[in-house]
């Protein structure tokens, strides 16, 4: 752990005059009221954040905190009713549905908890998808698709379908799907909540591995403590509000923890 | 995305759940094949009169006896109760009027013709000596009667092929005696099969005798129902039309405001009537046909939105990374498109199978229509895009948030 803090850090704690890495995020005030009948919901009331490149970040908080809705305002799924967005220099809280339809296609990867594959439809044809939306011509995007699932563990898998796949297999498809387009953040919701704790701690692998030697900046949203211990900064929401941010002190190592976990499940068994 | 991209989104989607995509065309199979048989029917049955009539001649000319409205009272052309039209105006017509070339009269009557032990009910036309050159309809075997016969009153007949099969059974007619009201006929001729009209008439069963032979030794009267006049050329039977009525006016002193006592009608008329009628019973069975493709349509609506809803799991996803809403509309519509379409194909290929059926199976001449199958295409690309239009919008409006959380 120690010695991978080193390897990462020099160049950022070591030359004082060089600036920070510029900001992935930066929220400024952002309110979320919803509408529900006569009664207004203050989902978000003044959210303000800067998350720079080559983060990893923890999201948490209870149900209700507005972790979920600051989520869909990141992704770019939802608008904040006041305060602004701006993501990879693009304001983007006033931008109408195409555009943000556009942004989430090209600067934004998302995991679900659900892995949210399309059913019969194969591995690497499920990593092409985003590539479609984004207008990248055919030869380039199957390429694309099965360097991104090689990215993640899954090369020799590629024409199976979800039903195929194991649960981890499945949530590392959607790795190499949010990862394909080379986005600016990737969001992870919820990433391991229908996962066992091995392959939960598999996939934080994958993620860590992502930011340390990609540098992807990376947004977990989770609720379990030991999960957040995985990311280097842990932002805690509670009524809308940011309660904590901080630097976690020992982050969890999961290559590490993999070494001296007993292997559950074959992993490359034969559907 | 370019539409290629999305035609095979489209593509995988139906390939997913084939059986329902099988049933759902089934729908517009059947409405565009039944389009194309019906038509191909109506057409064939046009095709089939407009032969006949150009087999008949474009430059024949009907005069008949009597007309439709006669004082406010309407009577039967040809109605064997009027006197106004004989062999004098028929002769006058013939010699005064330059654009007609030949004239023949007939006179109906029908009668038992006996021949030895056999014997055979069925209609004798008088006519006269012209008739089968006005009428392009010649003899087989023998020869017609000539000019002689008729200033004679001859008792010579030309028989239709039925007769001669069933009075003389293989054998050959000609020569034989045949008695008609206890009166001896020779047979002199038998006429070119001809088959049956477009009523199911067998044109066959037929007997010719010179009309002053009917007139005088048949029927005891000198009544004349309907002449046929033949025209110099197809172009002059305007103009010949026109004489006709003057002269017949004319000859009958008729005075400017009283109506004709006789009707003249040329080939063309009655195509354009038969046409017509033809027209509507084509547009009629086309029209119940299209009835079936409405049908079909309302069927892939239906299945589309049961499909928008099933999937909104999935346009959430595609919203979630990247797909624009009007992505989401057009790989919606063209799936609904390519349903419709692909019915329509298949629908032309059975409707082709049935049209080339029918005419062995049933009998029924039938034209295969290219205006069909190109209605047939263009109508199942508007079913497509009328009914999976609002399924479509109606994916296109999902929140990706909400869409996403759909169980």
């Amino acid at each position: 752990m120690q010695a991978i803090q080193e390897i990462t850090k020099p160049d950022l704690s070591g030359l004082h005059l060089v600036p920070e890495p510029r900001p992935v995020i930066q929220l400024e005030h952002i309110h979320k009221t919803y509408t529900m009948g006569d009664v207004q919901v203050h989902a978000l009331r003044g959210v303000s954040l800067t998350i720079r490149e080559g983060e990893f970040v923890a999201i948490m908080g209870a149900s209700g905190s507005g972790k979920s809705t600051t989520m869909n305002i990141l992704g770019c799924l939802d608008r904040p009713t006041k305060g602004s967005y701006i993501l990879d220099g693009q304001d983007v809280s006033e931008m109408t549905k195409d555009e943000r339809a556009d942004i989430r296609s090209r600067k934004i990867g998302f995991v679900f908890q659900g892995f949210n594959l399309l059913s019969r439809t194969s591995a690497v044809e499920n990593v092409e998808l985003p590539m479609l939306y984004a207008g990248v011509s055919g030869s380039q995007r199957h390429a694309r698709a099965m360097a991104s699932l090689a990215a993640v563990g899954l090369a020799g898998r590629e024409q199976n379908h979800p039903n195929q796949l194991s649960g981890g297999q499945q949530q590392r498809v959607a790795v190499a799907r949010a990862l394909v387009n080379n986005p600016a953040l990737i969001l992870a919701d919820e990433p391991t909540g229908n996962l066992d704790s091995r392959t939960a701690v598999e996939v934080m692998e994958i993620f860590q591995r992502l930011n340390r030697e990609r540098g992807i900046t990376l947004i977990l949203v989770t609720h379990e403590q030991d999960i957040a211990q995985y990311a280097k900064r842990v932002i805690v929401f509670k009524d809308g509000k940011i309660r904590k941010d901080y630097q976690v002190e020992d982050q969890r190592n999961a290559a590490e923890e993999l070494k001296n976990l007993p292997v559950i499940e074959d992993d490359d068994e034969d559907e | 995305m370019n539409l290629l991209m999305i035609i095979r989104v489209a593509f995988r989607a139906l390939q997913r759940n084939k059986m329902r995509a099988a049933l759902t065309m089934l729908g517009i199979i059947i409405g565009v094949s039944a389009v194309v048989a019906m038509v191909s029917i109506g057409q064939g049955a046009q095709a089939a009169v407009a032969a006949q009539i150009d087999s008949i001649g474009t430059n024949l000319l009907f005069v008949s006896a009597g007309a439709q409205n006669v004082g406010g009272v309407r009577s039967g052309t040809g109605d064997t109760g009027t006197n106004t039209l004989t062999v004098e105006d028929l002769d006058a017509i013939k010699r005064e009027v330059p654009s007609v070339s030949m004239v023949t009269p007939t006179v109906n009557s029908r009668g038992q013709l006996v021949s030895g032990n056999m014997n055979w009910n069925t209609s004798i036309q008088g006519v006269s000596e012209q008739y089968p050159e006005v009428r392009k309809w010649m003899v087989q075997s023998g020869e017609f009667f000539t000019e002689s016969d008729v200033r004679t009153a001859g008792r010579v007949l030309v028989i239709g092929q039925t007769i001669a099969d069933n009075l003389f059974a293989g054998g050959d007619p000609i020569g034989q005696t045949v008695r008609v009201q206890n009166l001896p006929f020779r047979v002199i001729g038998v006429m070119v099969k001809k088959g049956q009209d477009q009523q199911g008439r067998d044109q066959d069963d037929i007997a010719f005798s010179p009309y002053t032979t009917v007139q005088k030794k048949i029927l005891g009267s000198p009544r004349l129902q309907i002449a046929y006049v033949s025209a110099v050329s197809p172009d002059a039977t305007y103009t010949a039309q026109q004489q006709i009525t003057e002269l017949l006016r004319q000859r009958h002193k008729l005075n400017a405001n009283d109506p004709d006592d006789f009707t003249v009608r040329n080939m063309s008329d009655i195509a354009e009537a038969a046409n017509e009628t033809n027209n509507t019973m084509t547009m009629l069975l086309a029209c119940i046909a299209g009835v079936s493709l409405l049908v079909g349509g309302i069927g892939i609506m239906n299945i589309m939105l049961v499909s928008v809803t099933e999937r909104t799991r999935e346009i959430g996803i595609r919203m979630a990374i990247g797909a624009r809403s009007s992505a989401v509309k057009s790989q919606f519509l063209i799936e609904s498109i390519v349903l419709s379409l692909m019915g329509g194909s298949i629908g032309i290929l059975l409707g082709v199978g049935v049209s080339l059926a029918i005419p062995k199976m049933l009998g029924w001449p039938t034209l295969i229509s290219t205006m069909a199958i190109v209605g047939s295409v263009v109508f199942s690309i508007a079913v497509g895009v009328f009914f999976g239009y609002y399924p479509a919008r109606k994916a296109a409006a999902l929140d990706p948030i909400d869409a996403l959380r759909y169980e």
